[in-house]
This record gives C-alpha cells, structure tokens and sequence, in this order.
C-alpha cells in the first residue's frame, strides 16, 4: 500500500506534527534520546482493527451462506432468515470498510452500533418458552464482550486520530529501520560527502541520478524497468551541518519514504558512527518485503550496502568490486548469484 | 590467459580465461612470474570452504612483474617486480591504520556473507571464496591487484623468486604464529604439523629467541626437515605426544603451543574416527585434533598460537582448559603487509632461506596434479611451486595429467 507522507503527516499543526515526528524520522533525534529500535506506536491498536475487520468478515459470510445454521446456533429461531441474511450484509460492509479505508475509525464505530443492534435481535430469543434459550444467553454474553472490544478498538483509533498510522498517512504496511556503520572520517567529512548530494548515486546502488531543484529540494531518478517509481522529488526538511540531515519525498512519490542520516561522533580521532532512519511503505506490502528480504532484494540490506560503499568511498576513494575479473565457466548457480547480487563477482 | 580453474571438489582445471583488467583506480596487474598451492588451498581443493562457485581462480601465493597501474597507484611503476600479500587491505580504514591488515574492513565487497558466517567480515583474499570477496586468484598468468599501493612489496633482482614468493604467505603465516606467542629467551616451543607454515613457525621461534623448538608430524620427510632447521622432532605415530611433551619439560608442558595444521588435522583412535564422520554428516565444520592436543599439553599460562585455518564450528574443544589454566589464545589470517618489510630484511641477511621448503617445481598447466600430490603427500611433496610462463609438458597437456611425467626442468627438487 502505498503512502503520501506530505498528505497530513506534515501538516503545519504543531500538536500534529508532534504525534507524527514520533513514527516518521523527518525530526532527528538527539543523539542521547536516540532510540535503538523504534517501533511504530499504536501499531497493536492498528493489528486489533484489522483482527475484527476480518472477523467481521467471517461473521458476514458465514451469516451470508448459512443464515439457518447461524439462528439455530444463536437460539433465536429458524424464522430470521432474513433479518441474519441482512445482518450479514452489515458484518460485511464493516469488515471491507475497517481493512481498505484509510481510517478505520468510523467502520469500527459501525461495527459497535451493529453489535447493539444484535444485543436487541439475541434479547428476543431470551423469551421464556424458547428452546434456544439456553444459546442465546451465550451469545447474548459473546456479542457483549465483541462491542467491548470494538467500543475500545474504535475509541482508541479516534483518539490518536492524528497518528499518521491512524488517519492513513502511514499504513500499517510501512516499515521502518535503522542501520548504521562506524568510519573513520570526521562528522564533518562525512556529512560534506553526504550533503553534496549529487554524491549519492556514486554509492546507493539503485540510484541513477541525483539532481538539485534548488537548496533544499532534489529529483531523483532510480535504475530499473519499473518507470512509475523511476522518478520523484524530495525535500530535506533538516539540515544540520556536520551532524545531520534529514528528508522526505514530495507530493506524488509512488514509493513514498522519509529518513534521516545522523553523524556521531565517536570520540577524539575514533571517527564517525553513521546512523541512518528510513520509513517506507514497500510497494506490495508486508509479504512481498519480507520475500525480498530472503533474497537481499529488501531496502533495508541494500541500504546496508550503500552504507558500506558510501564507507569504502569516504576512506579510501573507491568501492571494492570484482565485477570484471575473469572467471571459468559459471554453472547455474553462480549466475544465479550474481544476477541477484549476491556476490559481486561476475 | 592460462588460470586454474575451481570447478568442485577435487575437481580443477587449467583453462583459458579472459585477462584481467584495472578496474578500480588503486588496481594494478602484474604478470605472474612464481605461484605457489597453499596448504589452505587444499581446504578448497577438497570441498572444505564453503562459498566456492564452480569457475573461480583459486591461489593467493603470487608474484611477478606490474605491467599495468591505475591512476591511484604512485609507489609502482611498470616492471616493479613484486611479491604480492595474499590479504586485501585498503590502509585507510580502522584496521589498517592498526596494521591489523587481514582485518580490512573495505576489501570485501561480499562482506555480508561473512558476516551471516562469522558474525563481522575479515578482509577480502585473493582466490579463497565468495565469503572473502570472491577475487580471481593467483594460479594464472595475470592477476589484478586492488589496492597494490598498499599491498605488494618490491624486492631486489638478486634474490631468486622462490627465495622471496613465501613472503606472500606461508613465511609471515608461520613468523606471526610465532610471534604471538611472546616467546620469552629459552622457551619451548611446540608446533603441530611440519608443513610450509610449521617449518616458517619453527624457523621464527627460533629467529625470536625459544630456546627449544618440538615439531610434530608424522611424515619423515618433514620431520627431517625441522631437524636441519634445529628443531626436535616427534612423529605422533611413533610416540604419544603428551606423554612425550609431559617427559620433555619435566611435566610442565610447552611454553608456547602452535597449531600449524588446521581443519583437517588428522588423528588415530576414536576421536579421529569421530571426526570424521561427524565431518561428512556436517555436524561438525572442521577437525581439530591438534587444537584439542594443543590446549592440553600447554602449560599453564601459556599461549596456543593458531595459524592453521579453520572455518566453522569444532566440537570437543576443552575450553575448560583454557579458562582454569589461564591459556592465552592467538589467531587470525596473517597481516601480512606488517611483515614484509622486516621479513625481506632477513631474508636479504641471508638469516633465512625460504627456497628450503620447496619440493616440487611443476608448470602452471600441471597445477591440478600438483593439488593431488601435495594432499596426498605423494613423492615427499611439501611445498609445489607453479610457473605459469613455463613451457607446457612435453606430453600433450589435453591427456589425463595423472599420467604426465613432470619434464625436468620441473622434477622435484631434493636437498
């Protein structure tokens, strides 16, 4: 799924920009505060929603196609076909709105109204004389415990609206990492490297070009076939010489992302630890991330690499390679190895 | 050009290969003169190295003359004639500026591999698997040097190649297991396997001032060799080491221990046959019946130097001993460039004669039967020098090499 981090998450509102510095890294930590792993907040809150979307969704199914089975295990009666048919519809619409919309707050609240509603229709079947009167009472106490849940689940989803998590800026696909590598060269090497940032495509290996629109905002162009995530703009929202930098893409990246670049020192002539933040949504989401992580095709190990290069670049003016050397004849695998870089050899 | 090829396990060809080419500013190519097989080579040779791809170069013991330089480079000039350390060091990174040069952060550009194996990534070596940066060997006629205005080390015309090639390796291997064993004047010295590096570990004990030197192995052509290099000499077929190093030092044991042998050391009786077949189940990576006997019979206190190379994961190591008896544990591939300078200056004192420890003398194309010889110890082979500028056998060199006659000029040597 897809984010626009420049849609709310950055808004000019102090108090919301607030929330949303905690997930995103466009603010750069102190150095002392910096957290080792940072998880993105409310991201239980976030699972509990999806959790009753689906489950809505098993109700209204099962509601859908077996609406006797579901009055007879409810003990309100094999005569509310329609009205369980109907019920089903409602589950439905619940469970789709909680997992597409961007918000799910509101289909939450949805889902607490429609469990009133059932509390009423299962009351019903409390009527003395009812042979089920005995399974409506457990779902009558089932049902009550559900609109606990989702009462909670939607009011803490309305109350931390702001959260980019919450309101859609980010989604719960999005990932985030750090990496970090130690070198010997000053804060001040280091950041005057980085910060001509025409440098950048000379070490991140997925760069084609780098070019300034202005002071503060770049056009960048990737290599590869996928020409809808060829190009997009960025700004640098921070810049602190020779200690930091941060940035994030502008209106209409399709792979959005935002990060920062920290350089601490390490001590008197001990050089420079590089910290580096990046938020993004992988296109795909979650599955599709954690496959390309099996064959190091994920960000975060080929940000890993970058950084060793910007590294070798830095210290001594160059990236080691052997791509270009002879070699024998390579059977399968071997050219296997190098078409998904896992060697560097050709 | 003409390079030896990997292509599986005890599976080597020599072939036709592209030549190499600069690649990076810091490169420079030389023409191979004198190639050497290292016993590291023979981990590879049979299939203990993991990381290997069918088509790689092998070989890390080289010299020759530069013919080509990069931009970058400014200490050589074409026709240097050079000696080349097998380690690729940058000098510019953390490590290097500690002439920890084996330990070169910058070298391996497949350093995540290691890491996946080892935790961080040593350096990059020529021709020793993809986990070390998967860099086209020595074994040829040509190799590309990166950064050669760190690593390679001219030397005078007046010395013979094979005088000088084991600077590459083998000499500084054998003299750091020895220096890192802090030998005080008039310490004993115990060293296991009497191969190239374990002969260069005795010479240098004794060049750093120990006052015995006990070599261990099992071939008499070696053992005779420690002998006329002063060491005393125990075959472990003949004798109980222990008990023999317990007799030799009044109970104390051996200041100092070397372990020149490595990951496929070689043993009778029940752990031999242990570890063998834990080694073929892959339950364990390495065999190591020198280290065990090693960290044993040194005294307490004492330092067990660890030259000889191993891989993975070893098992029934007595740690215990090392903690209750306060042993000093040194390792590590070789930094080699730390060595050159000092070791050449020996050399050219004529304290040392590296040209001792070579057997066999054999043309490039035959390097795939000089691997069999040397793993099988066959026709007393230590140390098989290749000359890849040689002319090719006599006999058609497409035949079977196992039936070649090495023509004269490459029969062995015999001092």
């Amino acid at each position: 799924m897809a984010t626009d981090f420049t849609q709310q998450g950055f808004s000019r509102s102090p108090q919301q920009r607030a929330t949303v510095t905690s997930a995103i890294p466009s603010q750069i930590p102190s150095r002392r505060s910096y957290p080792r792993r940072q998880r993105l907040p409310s991201l239980n809150g976030v699972a509990l929603a999806q959790g009753l979307g689906w489950f809505s969704i098993a109700l209204g199914a099962a509601a859908l196609i077996a609406p006797g089975g579901v009055s007879q295990l409810t003990g309100i009666g094999g005569d509310r076909r329609s009205v369980v048919r109907g019920v089903g519809i409602r589950e439905l619409a619940s469970g789709v709105g909680i997992l597409t919309q961007r918000n799910p707050a509101p289909w939450l609240w949805s889902r607490a109204a429609g469990d009133v509603l059932d509390l009423a229709l299962l009351t019903s079947g409390l009527r003395p004389g009812n042979p089920g009167r005995g399974r409506a009472a457990a779902a009558v106490a089932a049902v009550a415990g559900v609109l606990a849940v989702d009462a909670l689940a939607a009011a803490h989803l309305t109350k931390h609206a702001g959260h980019p998590l919450v309101s859609g800026v980010a989604a719960p696909t999005d990932l985030y990492f750090e990496t970090s590598i130690a070198t010997a060269k000053s804060p001040e090497e280091c950041y005057r490297f980085w910060r001509n940032i025409e440098n950048l495509p000379r070490f991140m290996e997925s760069l084609e070009s780098v070019r300034a629109l202005d002071e503060r905002r770049f056009h960048w162009v990737a290599k590869g076939p996928a020409a809808a995530v060829r190009e997009w703009d960025c700004e640098i929202t921070e810049d602190r010489p020779g200690a930091a930098l941060a940035w994030r893409t502008l209106n209409g990246a399709q792979v959005p992302n935002a990060g920062s670049v920290i350089f601490e020192p390490v001590g008197p002539g001990r050089g420079t630890i590089v910290r580096l933040s990046i938020h993004y949504s992988p296109v795909g989401g979650r599955l599709t991330a954690a496959l390309a992580k099996l064959l190091r095709q994920d960000p975060q190990s080929q940000v890993r690499e970058d950084l060793r290069r910007f590294k070798q670049l830095l210290e001594t003016g160059e990236i080691a390679t052997t791509r270009g050397q002879p070699t024998g004849r390579r059977s399968l695998i071997g050219r296997a190895a190098r078409r998904w870089r896992l060697t560097s050899s050709n | 050009m003409k390079a030896n090829v990997w292509y599986g396990k005890e599976h080597m060809r020599v072939e036709e290969v592209p030549d190499p080419r600069i690649l990076n500013p810091r490169d420079a190519i030389i023409r191979i003169t004198s190639t050497a097989i290292c016993g590291s080579d023979l981990h590879i040779y049979g299939g203990y190295i993991p990381g290997m791809l069918a088509g790689d170069i092998v070989g890390h013991e080289f010299m020759g003359e530069v013919v080509e330089v990069g931009q970058g480079v400014r200490n050589l000039k074409v026709g240097d004639r050079v000696v080349n350390p097998f380690p690729i060091a940058c000098g510019n990174c953390f490590f290097c500026q500690q002439s920890q040069f084996s330990l070169c952060e910058n070298s391996n550009p497949n350093a995540w591999m290691a890491e996946k194996m080892w935790g961080h990534s040593p350096a990059g070596l020529f021709g020793y698997s993809h986990l070390l940066g998967g860099y086209a060997g020595g074994q040829a006629q040509y190799a590309r040097i990166p950064f050669a205005d760190v690593g390679p080390v001219k030397v005078p015309d007046g010395l013979s190649d094979e005088q000088v090639l084991f600077l590459s390796d083998v000499f500084p291997t054998g003299y750091m297991a020895a220096e890192q064993c802090q030998i005080q004047p008039g310490d004993t010295v115990a060293v296991w396997g009497c191969g190239p590096v374990g002969l260069f570990a005795i010479k240098s004990a004794q060049l750093l001032g120990a006052g015995r030197v006990i070599a261990i192995d099992r071939f008499p052509e070696r053992l005779r060799k420690a002998g006329e290099w002063s060491a005393e000499v125990l075959n472990y077929e003949q004798v109980d080491v222990p008990e023999a190093l317990q007799e030799m030092t009044g109970g104390r044991g051996p200041d100092a221990c070397i372990d020149a042998v490595g990951m496929e050391g070689h043993s009778h009786g029940v752990f031999g046959a242990y570890d063998r077949v834990k080694q073929s189940l892959m339950l364990e990576s390495d065999r190591p019946p020198a280290l065990r006997e090693a960290l044993k019979v040194c005294r307490n206190g004492g330092t067990v130097s660890i030259p000889g190379v191993y891989g993975g994961f070893l098992d029934k190591v007595p740690f215990g001993s090392i903690v209750n008896r306060a042993l000093t544990i040194k390792s590590g591939q070789t930094h080699v460039q730390r060595y050159l300078a000092p070791l050449l200056k020996l050399i050219e004192q004529g304290a040392i004669d590296p040209s001792f420890i070579v057997t066999h003398r054999l043309p490039l194309e035959q390097a795939p039967e000089g691997y069999r010889m040397f793993r099988d110890k066959e026709d007393s082979c230590i140390k098989v020098v290749l000359k890849p500028w040689a002319d090719p056998p006599t006999l058609n060199s497409r035949q079977s090499s196992g039936e070649v006659e090495p023509q004269s000029e490459a029969k062995p040597h015999l001092h």
